[in-house]
């Protein structure tokens, strides 16, 4: 089998031992070949994808996007940037079905991913790089490596490919630094998102991280969150876990405690404009969150009185999460038609496949069955459409610019 | 355990049920009562250095966290003063078995003296069984224990095991490593050898995977993102493995979050379960068996079948609930308040409000 698919000039990465290898490459080329919205009897309708994840393979593709002094510092010293990754690329959930190129970082070649991604019924993907800016302590390194990123970005993925939308890296441990950052490239009708990771020194509602919404704001730019973070602080609210997998479990509390601290804080009074994407949650914790949330601030609102009206109608407003990878039983559809409602319907719903990363196709599948056409199509395009304030005007701006 | 008979003239829900309340907050009415538990060694200490392991990151709403109406006349501290704790919770609601779960503890966000946290937990647990059990039949204690240490824990729990009006061992949620953690199974192997359930109680550690928030609200509302990580480390470190027969009780922190919580696990545990090859079965086999979760606070969806949508989405929840008021802090559920709108079948509400406490500390 391996030498019938190194004759092909293909290499794979096998994921699991069990995987037949030849089915598998059937399913992935009749994946590339259909569009994602393999729903029959659906209304045709362009899809936007909000959640695709485009990777830096390493430093060495940031060099021609870096200042002597840093290019000299990664020729001379130990330093390359993040040692570490939000999705390692060999974990199981880190890389779906074919979708590893041969650098060995899934989402980092833009081929495979335009293939892979943007099949064609897709408008608009989102790009949200995961980089672990944070990880870099210095700050000067991280404000660097952020805007080689960037540089990278516009001139590798936007100006390709018009269908593709950004996030502005930031390095968002230094909210002044990402300020500046934001205000360097944001005004590039490309970039429609800021990417913050979940795992930050402290709530990213918190009176600290300011500068980086006002810039957001004003630049008119979703704040994306999304999974990661390596502030290196414990990732729990009681320590450092053992194993990856409640890592990688656990990164839902996290994404609770941000909702919260966000609509606690009063981030949404202090910035009206203000609109926040969050990747990864998984989704189902929400409405339980949410109901005790409203109940407690009625009891405990005097030490946060610009929370003028219940936490939950803030969040409506002004936040809106991603349908993969979603968690949810697969079995039972009222349950998950219940969970739909309580979550706040269509309009909180943004579709994203979560590319490169696991499929996790039967809780996507038994999650689309459950929509009426006209949730379909919010979901499928329609509120990211409008949350991200999508024209077709700026797919020819990207190309032009 | 005996319960007694709720007043005549009480609503029917009293009548038809003997309420168990899982959750009920003694302290001590003044620090010379406490000082006089402690020996003479520790005294010393305690004046120098009891300041120094005071922990309260997010102040309060109201004073000791407490009902207003629950000071006591002769102006004690909430939940110092039996006479009016039987008065104002067991005789007022007809409760026939209250389980006491002390606060108290010396350490600070980790800064914790093993031997003066043993000390103390000792002089709690020596004054819970004097000036409450010893006085109340309807009562029953909690083992405090300095649990960030297994050994000193190990010697507290077995000092006090067989004795049977203590029906549980108590640790706070807020540990310094998840308690999943190898560091803490000595406690676990106590817990099964003298089949003793282990309560989670909320508080102590409000920080959360990013970081210190700002506000009590959060820090109130954030222990729920505590115990989820508790429960993701009992599974994932494969603690119900090893222990089969460990019950964990999860106090004060909620309940629908669990159900959202075992579908994630269950998904991550489908593509890493190679991580956690010690696990046989899927997290929410573990999660339905071995936890159970007092009600308070209850998350209250305004949908009305919410609540009763949920129990049916994980049906071992109906088995595992347990009524709970956290008298006498603020946030107290009030027997005829709480569940009242749930929907939950009559049948559901008698294994909640006593049968399924009854089942798990065999009253």
């Amino acid at each position: 089998m391996r030498t019938n698919l190194a004759q092909l000039g293909l290499t794979w990465f096998v994921q699991n031992a069990k995987l037949d290898l030849a089915a598998d490459l059937g399913a992935t080329t009749r994946f590339l070949e259909r569009g994602v919205t393999d729903q029959v009897g659906r209304p045709k309708t362009a899809v936007v994808d909000a959640d695709v994840h485009n990777e830096v393979p390493t430093i060495r593709t940031l060099m021609p996007y870096l200042s002597d002094y840093w290019q000299e510092t990664v020729n001379s010293t130990a330093f390359d940037g993040a040692d570490v990754r939000a999705f390692p690329p060999r974990l199981p959930t880190s890389t779906r079905t074919g979708a590893m190129p041969p650098n060995g970082v899934p989402g980092s070649d833009i081929d495979l991913l335009t293939r892979q991604a943007l099949g064609p019924d897709v408008e608009v993907a989102i790009l949200n790089c995961t980089y672990a800016v944070d990880a870099i302590h210095n700050p000067y390194a991280a404000a660097a490596v952020a805007a080689a990123i960037n540089d990278w970005q516009i001139a590798e993925w936007l100006e390709r490919e018009p269908r593709l939308r950004a996030s502005i890296v930031v390095p968002s441990q230094n909210p002044e630094l990402a300020a500046a950052e934001i205000a360097r490239v944001g005004e590039h009708p490309g970039f429609v998102q800021v990417a913050v990771p979940a795992r930050t020194a402290m709530p990213i509602g918190r009176l600290e991280f300011h500068p980086l919404f006002a810039a957001a704001v004003e630049h008119n730019l979703v704040v994306g969150v999304h999974a990661g973070g390596f502030s290196g602080y414990p990732t729990t609210a009681v320590g450092w876990p053992t194993y990856c997998i409640e890592d990688y479990a656990g990164m839902s509390t996290v994404m609770q405690t941000q909702v919260m601290s966000m609509l606690v804080e009063g981030l949404f009074v202090e910035f009206p404009k203000l609109r926040v994407a969050m990747f990864d949650t998984g989704c189902t914790w929400l409405p339980s969150f949410m109901s005790r949330l409203d109940k407690d601030w009625k009891g405990l609102r005097r030490e946060t009185p610009w929370v003028l009206k219940q936490p939950s109608d803030y969040l409506r407003e002004h936040i809106r999460f991603t349908t993969n990878p979603l968690d949810i039983p697969t079995q039972d559809m009222a349950l998950i038609r219940a969970l739909f409602d309580q979550m706040g319907g269509s309009e909180m719903l943004m579709h994203g496949t979560d590319y490169p990363h696991w499929e996790f196709k039967a809780q996507h599948d038994a999650f689309m069955s459950i929509l009426t056409d006209d949730e379909y199509v919010d979901v499928i395009g329609g509120t990211a459409r409008t949350f991200y304030q999508l024209s077709p005007q700026a797919a020819r701006n990207s190309a032009d610019a | 355990m005996t319960f007694t008979r709720p007043k005549e003239d009480n609503p029917s829900i009293r009548a038809t049920t003997a309420l168990v309340d899982c959750d009920v907050h003694t302290t001590f009415p003044s620090d010379k009562v406490m000082m006089e538990l402690l020996p003479e060694r520790w005294r010393d200490y305690h004046r120098s250095f009891a300041d120094a392991y005071v922990s309260s990151a997010y102040p309060r709403t109201v004073r000791n966290a407490a009902r207003v109406d629950s000071w006591p006349p002769n102006g004690a501290p909430p939940g110092s003063d039996l006479n009016f704790l039987q008065e104002q919770l067991l005789d007022e609601w007809g409760i026939g078995c209250a389980i006491l779960g002390p606060l108290l503890r010396v350490a600070r966000s980790g800064l914790q003296n093993p031997e003066y946290a043993a000390a103390f937990a000792s002089a709690v647990n020596d004054w819970t069984a004097s000036e409450w059990l010893a006085k109340d039949e309807r009562l029953a204690g909690s083992i405090v224990t300095p649990y960030e240490d297994s050994e000193l824990t190990v010697a507290e729990i077995e000092r006090l095991a067989l004795n049977k009006r203590f029906v549980q061992i108590y640790v706070l949620v807020g540990t310094s490593s998840p308690l999943g953690n190898r560091k803490y199974w000595p406690i676990y192997q106590m817990a099964v050898r003298y089949d003793l359930p282990v309560g989670i109680h909320f508080g102590s550690g409000s920080a959360t995977g990013a970081g210190w928030p700002s506000y009590y609200l959060e820090d109130h509302c954030g222990n729920a993102q505590s115990f989820q990580s508790q429960v993701i480390s009992l599974v994932c470190e494969g603690v119900f493995e090893r222990f089969p027969t460990l019950k964990i009780v999860l106090i004060e922190g909620g309940f629908a979050w669990l159900p959202p919580l075992a579908w994630r696990l269950d998904r991550a545990f489908e593509r890493l379960h190679t991580d956690v090859p010690h696990l046989a079965r899927r997290p929410s086999e573990y999660i339905a068996e071995n936890i159970w979760l007092t009600t308070q606070p209850i998350e209250e969806p305004k949908a009305p079948y919410a609540l009763k949508d949920l129990v049916d989405s994980f049906p071992a929840l109906e088995d595992k609930l347990m009524f709970s008021t956290d008298y006498p802090h603020w946030d107290f559920d009030a027997p005829d308040e709480a569940l009242r709108k749930s929907r939950l079948p009559q049948e559901t509400l008698s294994k909640i409000f006593h049968g399924n406490a009854q089942k798990l500390y065999r009253f």
